[in-house]
C-alpha cells in the first residue's frame, strides 16, 4: 500500500498537534509495511533548520524538494517533499504577510521561473473552490499559497506512485481533490478540526466552503473524534457510510517520563500548553486560576503558547489581580515542552471546541495528570482524567484545587492515566487507517 | 434435612450533594435524590417484595423462614420518606418467621479504623433494631460481609451467638460452605458461610439470558438444594434484597420465583426454611475456619479492594476516621451524626478504580461521573466537618 499523504506540518516545525500526529501516524504506518509520500509546504521558521534539502534529486519538478530531517529519515518507507508554498494557519494577516514577503524576498531569482513551471502544467486550471481575497483570518496570500500548494502537488502527484490520497485539514484539500481529479485514485481526507472548532459560529465562509467540498469530494472521511465526526455529519452534510472515527495515540517517552523531576521551590505548577486562541479556551484558565489562588497561593499558572489573543490573557491576568501568579511563556517545542511537563503538577485543557487534543495524552506520558473539558475528543478515549464544561470555572477551580491539596488525587490519576495511554497506540490508528484504504482499493 | 437459610441485605446509603471547596454550608447530603432512588427502590423492590415475603409465611404457616439486616442508615431514610416500607417490615416482624441480624449502624468499615466507633454503631443498630422490631439481634454480619478471625473474636466478645460472612474458595478450599464452623480464636461463636454459587445464581445469574441454566425455575432450584441432603446442613442463601425487582427486574420473573420457590421445596418433605439463630440452635459446628486476612463478599476478589484498593480511598478513610475524636468530643449529636454518614462504606466504593474504565457493575451503582469526582467531593465535606468540629473546639 502506497500513500501520497498532504499535511501542512510535521515535526520538527510544529505549530500544534497536526504535526505531531502526523508524524506518528506516518510511523505506526510505516511499521506496519505501508509507504507514505508526505507533502508538505514550506517550513516557518526556515532558518531554524530540522529538515535538510537532498541536492541529489534533479528530476522534481521546479519548485518540490525532496527532503529529509536533519536527524536522518525518522523511519523507513517515508519520503518527504517540500512544496514552495507557504501555508501558516492560526497567523493573522500581518504575521503572515511577513512571512510571506520574507519568503519572497528569497525566492525572487527562482519565482519568475516558478510561475512558468505552474503554467505549463495542462489540465484544468483550478477548481474554482475559492476565489483570492478570502475571509479576514486568513490574508488574501494565504489562498494564493494554498493554490499553488495543489498546483506543485499535482505535478509531483504525476510522477509518483500511489494507491491513495490521504489529506490532513482544510489547506491541503484543494490539493486532494485535484490530485484526485487528475489521477482518479480514492481519496481520504482527515479532519483534525473544522472552522467551527476554530471560529465558534463566526466561520469563514471560505474556508467553510473549502472543508465541505473536501469532505464531499473525498470517498471516506475519517474523524479524530466522535465528537468531530458530528460536526462532519451535521454541519457539513457529509453521509454517515462516509465518516469513520480513528483516535489519535501518543508516544510514550523513552526515558520513562518523570524520572529526572529537577529539584525546584515547593510550588505547585499548573500548566496550559496549547495555541492562546478563542478555541482552547484561555480565560477559562485564568478566571479558574483566581479562584484557586483565593484558597491557596502556593500556586504558580503556567501559560505556555502563542496566538492572537496572547495579549489580552496578560491583560487579563493583571485586571484579576493575579499577574505574580501566572507566568507566560510564549510558544514552546521540542525539549522545552519536555521541560515543562516535567515540572508540572496538573495540565489543564479548558478547551471550548477540542476535536481530539493531543496535548493532554502527552501530559499523562510525562506522569502529569489532567483535568480536560468534556468538549473535547480526547475525553472519549481518556477515562481517568478530571472532567468538567469548560465555562464551569467553579469545578474547575474546585478540581484543580484538590489536586493541589490531596495528594493521593494526582497519583492515582498518573497511574491509572499511564496505564490507559499504553492501551492507545499510533500502531492501531495505522491499522485503521489502512483498513480503510483498502476498503477503498479493493484490497490492494 | 437441608436447611435453607434466607438472608437479605437492606441497604441505601445518604449520597453526597454535589460540594464544592468554595460551600461552606452543613448541608451535604443530596436528599432529593436520596428520596428520589428510595421510593424507586420501594416501588419496585421493597414493597412488593416485602408483601410476598408475607404472603409466603402466612400461606406456609410459620414454615417459610427468612432474616433480615437493615441498614440504620436506611430505616432512617424509610422514617423520612417512606414509613410505609417502615411498616410492612414491622408487619413481617410480627409474623415472628423473620430475624432481624445486627450490623454497624452506618454500614461503615469501622472494624478496621476505629474499634470503640464500630462497637458504638453495632450497639447502636442493636437498639434500632429493637425499638423497631421488638428483637434483640443474636446474630451480626459486618458490612459487605468483611470478615477476620480478630471480628469474629470481638463479635463473640460483644455477646452475639453466631457471624455471617462470605463462602469464599480460597478460605473453604476443599470444604463445603454447607456445614457451621467456628472462629480458631473463639470459644462459643458460631460461623456461617454463605453459599455464592447458589446465592449468585439467584441474585446475579436469574435474569441472565446467556446462563447456560436460564430460565432458573423453582423446579430447577429446588432440586439443587435438595441436592445438599447427605452433604451438609444449611444452604446459605445470602444476598441484597434489592435483587427482587431491582438488581433483577419484575420482568425477569424474579417475583413468580421466590413465590414459588419456598412451596416447591417444602413439598419435597426432606428440606426446610430457617432463620440464621434456629439454624444456629440446631446445628453443631463441624470445624474451625481460619480467616487471618480480610475477606468480603465483593466483586471476584473478596477482598477489602473494592472500598481500600487505592490512594484516594486509603486517604480518604483515614482522614476522615482521624476527626474522631474531635467531632466526638464535641458532643455535637448534628455533626456527630453528619460525620458518621460520612463512614458508610458506599462513598468510598464510589472511589474505587478498578474496572473503571471498562463500565461495569461498579458503574451502575455510582451516582458519580468517576472515582475522581467521588472522591473531591467527599475530601471538601470533609473539610467542612474538620472545619466545625474546630470551631466548636475553639469555643
Amino acid at each position: 500500500m502506497k500513500v501520497f499523504m498532504l499535511g501542512w506540518e510535521f515535526p520538527p516545525h510544529i505549530s500544534g498537534g497536526l504535526g505531531t500526529a502526523c508524524y506518528g501516524m506516518t510511523k505506526g504506518l510505516s511499521e506496519i509495511g505501508v509507504k507514505v509520500t508526505f507533502v508538505l509546504p514550506t517550513s516557518v521558521p526556515r532558518d531554524s533548520g530540522g529538515h535538510v534539502t537532498l541536492r541529489s534529486a534533479t528530476d522534481l519538478p521546479l519548485g518540490v524538494r525532496k527532503i529529509v530531517h536533519q536527524t536522518g529519515q525518522p523511519f523507513s518507507g517515508l519520503e518527504l517533499y517540500q512544496l514552495d508554498a507557504l501555508l501558516i494557519p492560526y497567523s493573522t494577516p500581518e504575521t503572515y504577510d511577513e512571512e510571506a514577503r520574507k519568503l519572497a524576498e528569497e525566492q525572487m531569482a527562482l519565482d519568475a521561473e516558478t510561475l512558468a513551471a505552474i503554467k505549463a502544467i495542462s489540465g484544468p486550471t483550478s477548481l474554482g473552490l475559492f476565489g483570492h481575497g478570502a475571509g479576514p483570518q486568513y490574508a488574501g496570500d494565504l489562498m494564493a499559497q494554498i493554490y499553488k500548494y495543489e498546483r506543485l502537488a499535482v505535478a509531483l502527484a504525476r510522477i509518483s506512485d500511489f494507491d491513495v490520497i490521504h489529506a490532513h485539514d482544510w489547506m491541503t484539500f484543494p490539493a486532494a481533490l485535484h490530485v484526485k481529479a487528475r489521477t482518479g485514485k480514492p481519496m481520504v481526507v482527515h479532519v483534525h478540526s473544522t472552522e467551527f472548532d476554530r471560529s465558534g459560529d463566526n466561520i469563514n465562509q471560505v474556508i467553510y466552503d473549502i472543508e465541505r467540498a473536501g469532505m464531499h469530494g473525498a470517498d471516506k472521511v475519517v474523524c479524530v473524534s466522535h465528537l468531530t465526526r458530528n460536526i462532519a455529519f451535521t454541519r457539513y452534510g457529509v453521509p454517515a457510510e462516509k465518516l469513520e472515527v480513528v483516535y489519535n495515540a501518543v508516544e510514550l517517552p523513552e526515558d520513562g517520563g518523570a524520572a529526572t523531576r529537577p529539584i525546584r521551590r515547593n510550588e505547585k505548577i499548573v500548566l496550559f500548553l496549547g495555541r492562546v486562541t478563542m478555541q482552547k479556551g484561555p480565560e477559562y484558565f485564568l478566571m479558574a486560576a483566581k479562584k484557586v489562588v483565593e484558597k491557596f497561593k502556593n500556586v504558580r499558572f503556567i501559560m505556555a503558547g502563542s496566538g492572537d489573543m496572547i495579549t489580552r490573557m496578560i491583560r487579563l491576568a493583571a485586571d484579576l489581580g493575579i499577574g505574580r501568579y501566572v507566568t507566560f511563556t510564549g510558544f514552546l517545542r521540542g525539549k522545552d515542552v519536555h521541560k515543562i511537563f516535567q515540572i508540572a503538577d496538573l495540565y489543564v485543557m479548558p478547551s471550548v471546541s477540542e476535536p481530539f487534543g493531543i496535548a493532554p495524552l502527552e501530559a499523562l506520558s510525562h506522569d502529569v495528570p489532567v483535568l480536560i473539558s468534556r468538549q473535547s475528543g480526547v475525553s472519549e478515549v481518556i477515562t481517568h482524567a478530571l472532567k468538567v464544561d469548560f465555562w464551569d470555572i467553579d469545578q474547575m477551580a474546585d478540581k484543580i484545587l484538590a489536586v493541589l491539596r490531596h495528594a493521593p488525587l494526582g497519583s492515582t490519576l498518573k497511574q491509572h492515566g499511564r496505564f490507559e495511554l499504553s492501551k492507545l497506540s499510533w500502531r492501531d490508528s495505522a491499522e485503521s487507517l489502512c483498513e480503510i484504504y483498502r476498503g477503498m482499493t479493493g484490497g490492494t | 434435612m437441608a436447611s435453607v437459610v434466607f438472608y437479605f441485605q437492606v441497604h441505601q446509603p445518604f449520597r453526597l450533594r454535589r460540594y464544592t471547596i468554595f460551600d461552606s454550608d452543613t448541608n451535604y447530603f443530596d436528599d432529593f435524590r436520596n428520596e428520589q432512588v428510595l421510593r424507586k427502590v420501594a416501588g419496585k423492590c421493597y414493597l412488593p417484595a416485602n408483601k410476598i415475603i408475607l404472603e409466603l409465611c402466612k400461606a406456609h404457616k410459620g414454615l417459610f423462614r427468612c432474616s433480615y439486616s437493615i441498614t440504620g442508615v436506611i430505616l432512617e431514610q424509610f422514617q423520612k420518606w417512606t414509613p410505609e416500607v417502615l411498616d410492612s417490615f414491622k408487619q413481617l416482624a410480627d409474623t415472628g418467621c423473620v430475624e432481624f441480624i445486627a450490623e454497624t449502624y452506618y454500614h461503615s468499615l469501622a472494624f478496621l479504623y476505629n474499634r470503640n466507633e464500630f462497637i458504638a454503631q453495632t450497639m447502636k443498630h442493636c437498639q434500632f433494631m429493637e425499638d423497631m422490631f421488638g428483637q434483640r439481634p443474636r446474630i451480626f454480619r459486618n458490612t459487605e460481609l468483611t470478615y477476620n478471625n480478630d471480628v469474629a473474636k470481638v463479635v463473640e466478645d460483644m455477646g452475639f451467638d453466631a457471624i455471617l460472612t462470605e463462602g469464599a474458595d480460597h478460605i473453604l478450599g476443599y470444604r463445603s460452605p454447607n456445614f457451621i464452623y467456628n472462629p480458631p480464636n473463639c470459644a462459643r461463636l458460631k460461623l456461617l458461610m454463605k453459599n455464592y454459587r447458589l446465592s449468585d445464581d439467584i441474585a446475579f445469574r436469574f435474569g441472565n439470558r446467556g446462563w447456560a441454566e436460564w430460565p432458573l425455575t423453582a423446579e430447577k432450584f429446588t432440586n439443587w438444594v435438595d441436592q445438599i441432603n447427605g452433604n451438609g446442613y444449611v444452604c446459605d442463601l445470602f444476598m441484597d434484597y434489592e435483587t427482587f425487582g431491582e438488581h433483577q427486574w419484575e420482568d425477569t420473573g424474579i417475583f413468580n420465583f421466590m413465590r414459588a420457590f419456598p412451596g416447591m421445596l417444602l413439598a419435597t418433605k426432606k428440606n426446610e426454611f430457617l432463620t440464621v439463630s434456629q439454624a444456629v440452635g440446631r446445628y453443631p459446628p463441624v470445624g474451625e475456619v481460619d480467616v487471618p486476612h480480610m475477606i468480603s463478599w465483593a466483586d471476584t476478589e473478596r477482598d477489602l479492594s473494592a472500598w481500600l484498593g487505592n490512594s484516594m480511598q486509603s486517604n480518604a478513610l483515614h482522614d476522615v476516621y482521624s476527626l474522631a475524636d474531635d467531632v466526638l468530643a464535641t458532643g455535637d449529636q448534628i455533626l456527630i451524626a453528619d460525620w458518621r454518614k460520612l463512614l458508610t462504606s458506599d462513598h468510598f466504593y464510589y472511589m474505587c478504580t478498578k474496572w473503571f474504565a471498562d463500565g461495569d457493575v461498579h458503574k451502575y451503582f455510582n451516582p458519580y461521573e468517576s472515582p475522581y469526582d467521588a472522591y473531591i467531593n467527599y475530601m471538601n465535606i470533609l473539610d467542612n466537618v474538620r472545619a466545625r468540629a474546630a470551631a466548636i473546639k475553639g469555643r
